[in-house]
């Protein structure tokens, strides 16, 4: 079987409309989802009952649905609600490119929360009392020494988790975004050419994850120098 | 409740849980063959296991669930075409998600798989010679239950994942319980209360999932120690 890619060159400008998308989607739905996801950990962590247990069924529920059902509630679900349709927040809600972001913000969210969560509690003992040693508050214990140890230490799983999001991106074409999945749609419906449609898609996701571990290999040594085995 | 619609959507609920129990017992068998692929002595083999792995994991469920949806049907009608078959062929989408989702968790095992057999000391198994057991041997009672126990917790994970990837198949047009609920959403104009209903669903299967993992995990670290902390 040969494969044509003739008319791929000619519609290379709907890929790069998608990979454009895909990176915007990706971008915010990350940048929102990691924002979230540094107080629900705080709260995962802490020892109040009333923090600790909502921030767990938070995290609990979202991770045990799958995100297309997630994101069929937010987009198609509200909906249902008169008060939704009537409110202010209604020109964003019916917006497919909002309500993606919102659905992937709030997975990512309780992903990440659950892998910082676990970061916060893998604290040296010596690195707390140390700072207790030296007169810190609790504040100024989590804001000098916890967090950023903590998100440091963070960094290679947080990886893999935006290599999931940057996979669960293809869901955005589901609810009619045109994202690098959904310009292989358009052109498939276009030319029924389905081999040469998501075989190019999935070389494009190919190259960006490539790129992204990358981008993570770059970033965990300048962050993580410190962990790193010593080499004298 | 649910105007009726209950019952149908159980029935998705239940082809659900077949797609994603079949779909597994493929994924575990490709993934011990890429697991023996990726560890073989054999240059060319070795490859061919780390190829599959690395692109079947760096492009989305999706992608490849159309890809094979749509590209299977059209080589499966030329094919059938060039035998001289005439009749157009609907590929099921049952089969069809059963398929995929066996390949794409088939990657993700191999490397689950690889993992827990690396991590057994090569000492039991030169234990194992020693006390002139065959390599079979030293597989079947050595590696093997010691595998089962590594693996479980990276098996977990991937059957979550698997149980929730399933909602995918409804997008080719599979009658599982996301697809019911969607047409039962679209009847009713109630969107939020079908979709919160599969959503619970699927909560309850990863739920007990856990569970009974969690069982099966007790029960084969049995005798074993664990660090305390």
């Amino acid at each position: 079987m040969m494969l044509d890619y003739s008319l791929i060159w000619q519609n290379l400008p709907l890929y790069l409309d998608g990979i454009l998308l895909t990176l915007k989607v990706l971008l915010i739905s990350l940048a929102c989802g990691l924002a979230l996801a540094v107080p629900l950990a705080l709260m995962r962590v802490s020892r109040a009952c009333l923090l600790r247990y909502p921030a767990w069924l938070y995290t609990y529920v979202i991770r045990g649905t799958p995100m297309l059902v997630q994101l069929f509630l937010i987009y198609y679900g509200l909906a249902q609600f008169e008060a939704v349709r009537g409110s202010v927040l209604w020109p964003y809600l019916s917006s497919a490119t909002f309500c993606t972001c919102l659905a992937f913000a709030i997975n990512t969210s309780a992903y990440s929360a659950e892998l910082l969560a676990g970061s916060l509690r893998a604290t040296p003992r010596g690195e707390i009392e140390a700072a207790r040693a030296m007169g810190m508050s609790r504040l100024t214990l989590y804001r000098r020494i916890l967090l950023p140890s903590a998100l440091r230490r963070a960094l290679p799983q947080y990886s893999n988790e935006v290599l999931m999001m940057l996979q669960t991106t293809s869901l955005a074409s589901i609810v009619t975004l045109v994202d690098i999945t959904g310009a292989a749609k358009t052109f498939n419906a276009r030319y029924y050419l389905p081999f040469e449609a998501f075989i190019t898609a999935g070389l494009i996701y190919l190259v960006l994850t490539f790129m992204l571990v990358r981008l993570f290999k770059l970033a965990e040594r300048r962050w993580l120098a410190y962990l790193a085995p010593r080499k004298h | 409740m649910l105007h009726g619609y209950g019952s149908s959507i159980l029935d998705g609920a239940w082809l659900t849980l077949n797609l994603a129990l079949l779909a597994m017992a493929l994924a575990i068998s490709l993934g011990l063959v890429g697991a023996a692929c990726r560890l073989s002595p054999v240059k060319w083999l070795a490859t061919l296991g780390e190829v599959y792995a690395t692109v079947v994991r760096g492009i989305p469920d999706l992608v490849l669930i159309l890809l094979v949806f749509y590209g299977g049907q059209d080589l499966v009608n030329r094919l059938a075409l060039a035998l001289g078959y005439e009749q157009y062929i609907d590929i099921n989408p049952f089969i069809a998600g059963v398929c995929t989702m066996g390949f794409i968790f088939g990657a993700y095992l191999s490397e689950t798989f690889r993992g827990a057999f690396m991590a057994i000391p090569r000492g039991q198994a030169e234990a194992g010679a020693a006390y002139g057991m065959s390599g079979l041997q030293v597989f079947w009672r050595i590696s093997v239950p010691q595998m089962v126990r590594l693996a479980i917790p990276g098996f977990t994970n991937n059957w979550l994942v698997l149980t929730k990837s399933t909602a995918l198949i409804s997008v080719i047009g599979l009658q599982d319980m996301m697809f019911k609920a969607k047409n039962a959403a679209d009847a009713t104009h109630q969107p939020f209360t079908f979709f919160l209903a599969v959503a619970a669903l699927y909560l309850l299967m990863t739920s007990l999932s856990l569970l009974l993992l969690r069982g099966v995990e007790k029960r084969y670290s049995v005798g074993c120690r664990t660090a305390d902390l």
